[in-house]
């Protein structure tokens, strides 16, 4: 609940449009030191893979990656959707089953005591050794292969962190509500669902890296060329290997997009959350 | 008719033979516009006795009369209002649908709520902080509000567990003051549970002093300062002497155990 911050209103009313300025340049600041090492790691590798003569098959300089990856960019774009669609399909189906199946144990003690303890035991099991199974079941060439992977990988964490959030509720919100002498249901959507948000987004979060992480290794196990994962592979056995890291540079992009796209949401549907209120200070 | 009526009640906590008596042999009348402070060391068993007339526990035997209703029915029907020593509001809502929250579940519609949430913030005195949002508020507003959302229905009674009991003396003697001006204004029966012997005496119309192991009443001293009280209140020497008095009813209990 409400914790005694001490940060008062006082802080808050300045004219808006100062704090944002302030805000834009304070922002600068922040992420210049890091786009300056990006850039500085990505002069030093060039400069490294051409004074030491490093075959491009160790490891091909920015550039020539840079090169293949501008050189076919449809091509990688399309792989780019063809794999996002698994990860994003599968992602939207284990959350789903994750969020679903922790509310409807949320009301009930016993099923919830009995089916945490299996959720956090088949969380730590490496379930991408399913892989080749769920290519099996579902064809290898079908993307609803890649996207069962993906759902079982992110069910668990969803699951987990989603009871978390239903259940480690502040004991006298519990006590106000039945002061109120409201139903269950109703405590459920007023405090319970509310409660359970923050740690949602955390479990999204962690969940559209492992999506990406299923689809593009789902796919190493088999799958059409549109795939990003069999792309990769097939490239670096006929040592292509700049057309293998042009396609990872898609597989960074479709990463950082999809986390990006949660921390978006995260501000929109949370924004009293001390995790999102943060970057105002 | 006593708001609240509690006879031959006791409380059990666990199993033989690791029980802990909590409350013995409670009987207590509190009657209309009282203002009934709780006082007494730790593990006394008075935020049980005030969690008990409120019926979010259940005493093991004994029998919890509110409004002439036993305690279950009285808080199906509403009709009081808690305040927690954390001020326990949503984080996700703004101050004023944190104050409606009472009233939402009892359907009023959104207007009779605004309007309402608006005189009970004025009541608080914190008239322009609707839209803020708790994280924006020090702790005593933060406190204000909670009060604020305790009364917004009108409850005949208010029960308050320590309500100030986080704050700083300062901001703490502030509220105390509030709160016997809402008390006078609102005609509302207070039930509240402190560890502060200046504040139980500086509020109350009746000081119920409990000792532990077991929990029990051992005296209950009328405060017969004039109302209204105000911070000059604080320096009668009427006020020193039922201080006195009510610390040596405390000591009184402690050398009795023991």
């Amino acid at each position: 609940m409400a914790s005694p911050v001490e940060k008062t209103y006082s802080d808050r009313q300045k004219a808006p449009s100062d704090t944002t300025r302030v805000s834009w340049l304070e922002r600068v600041r922040y992420y210049l030191p890091t786009a300056l090492i990006f850039v500085a790691v990505l002069l030093l590798w060039e400069g490294l893979v051409r004074g030491l003569d490093i075959k491009q098959f160790i490891l091909p300089a920015p550039s020539a990656i840079l090169d293949a990856f501008m050189g076919s960019l449809a091509q990688m774009v399309n792989l780019g959707i063809y794999t996002g669609t698994e990860a994003l399909g599968g992602f939207i189906i284990g959350c789903a089953l994750g969020i679903g199946v922790s509310l409807a144990t949320s009301r009930w003690t016993t099923a919830r005591e009995t089916l945490l303890p299996l959720a956090i035991a088949a969380n730590s099991v490496p379930i991408i050794a399913f892989a080749p199974v769920m290519n099996n079941w579902f064809g290898v060439s079908n993307q609803f292969s890649k996207m069962a992977i993906v759902a079982v990988i992110t069910f668990f964490p969803m699951m987990i962190n989603m009871t978390r959030g239903l259940t480690l509720v502040d004991p006298s919100a519990l006590e106000l509500m039945r002061s109120y002498a409201v139903s269950e249901w109703k405590t459920l959507r007023e405090v319970r669902i509310p409660n359970s948000l923050p740690y949602m987004f955390n479990a999204f979060k962690v969940c559209s890296t492992l999506a990406l992480i299923g689809a593009v290794v789902g796919e190493f196990f088999g799958g059409t060329r549109d795939a990003l994962g069999v792309y990769i592979t097939q490239e670096a056995a006929q040592f292509r290997f700049q057309n293998s890291w042009a396609a990872i540079i898609i597989a960074c992009i479709l990463g950082i997009g999809f986390y990006l796209l949660i921390v978006a949401l995260e501000r929109l549907v949370i924004p009293w959350h001390a995790s999102v209120r943060k970057t105002e200070e | 008719m006593s708001v609240v009526s509690i006879s031959s009640v006791n409380k059990v906590f666990g199993k033989a033979p690791n029980q802990t008596i909590a409350l013995q042999d409670i009987n207590l009348a509190i009657e209309p516009g009282e203002f009934i402070s709780l006082i007494g060391p730790s593990g006394c068993g008075k935020s049980t006795l005030l969690r008990i007339i409120g019926d979010l526990i259940s005493p093991s035997n004994g029998v919890v009369l509110v409004n002439g209703k036993p305690a279950p029915q009285a808080r199906e029907n509403r009709e009081y209002g808690i305040v927690f020593q954390a001020p326990v509001l949503f984080d996700w809502r703004t101050v004023e649908k944190n104050v409606q929250l009472p009233l939402e579940i009892m359907g009023q519609t959104p207007s009779e709520r605004a309007a309402r949430a608006n005189e009970m913030l004025e009541l608080v005195e914190l008239t322009g902080f609707q839209k803020h949002y708790p994280y924006q508020l020090s702790g005593g507003m933060q406190q204000r509000v909670s009060i604020a959302r305790a009364l917004s229905f009108n409850p005949p009674l208010l029960l308050m567990d320590e309500p100030f009991g986080a704050l700083d003396e300062i901001t703490r003697e502030r509220l105390n003051a509030e709160l016997l001006a809402i008390w006078a204004r609102t005609q509302t029966t207070i039930v509240f549970v402190t560890h502060s012997i200046p504040e139980a005496v500086f509020l109350s119309t009746r000081v119920v002093v409990m000792s532990a192991r077991p929990g029990r009443i051992t005296e209950i001293i009328p405060i017969d300062l004039p109302q209204p009280r105000d911070m000059a209140t604080r320096e009668l020497p009427r006020f020193y002497a039922l201080v006195t008095q009510v610390r040596e009813a405390l000591r009184g209990g402690e050398s009795a155990k023991g």
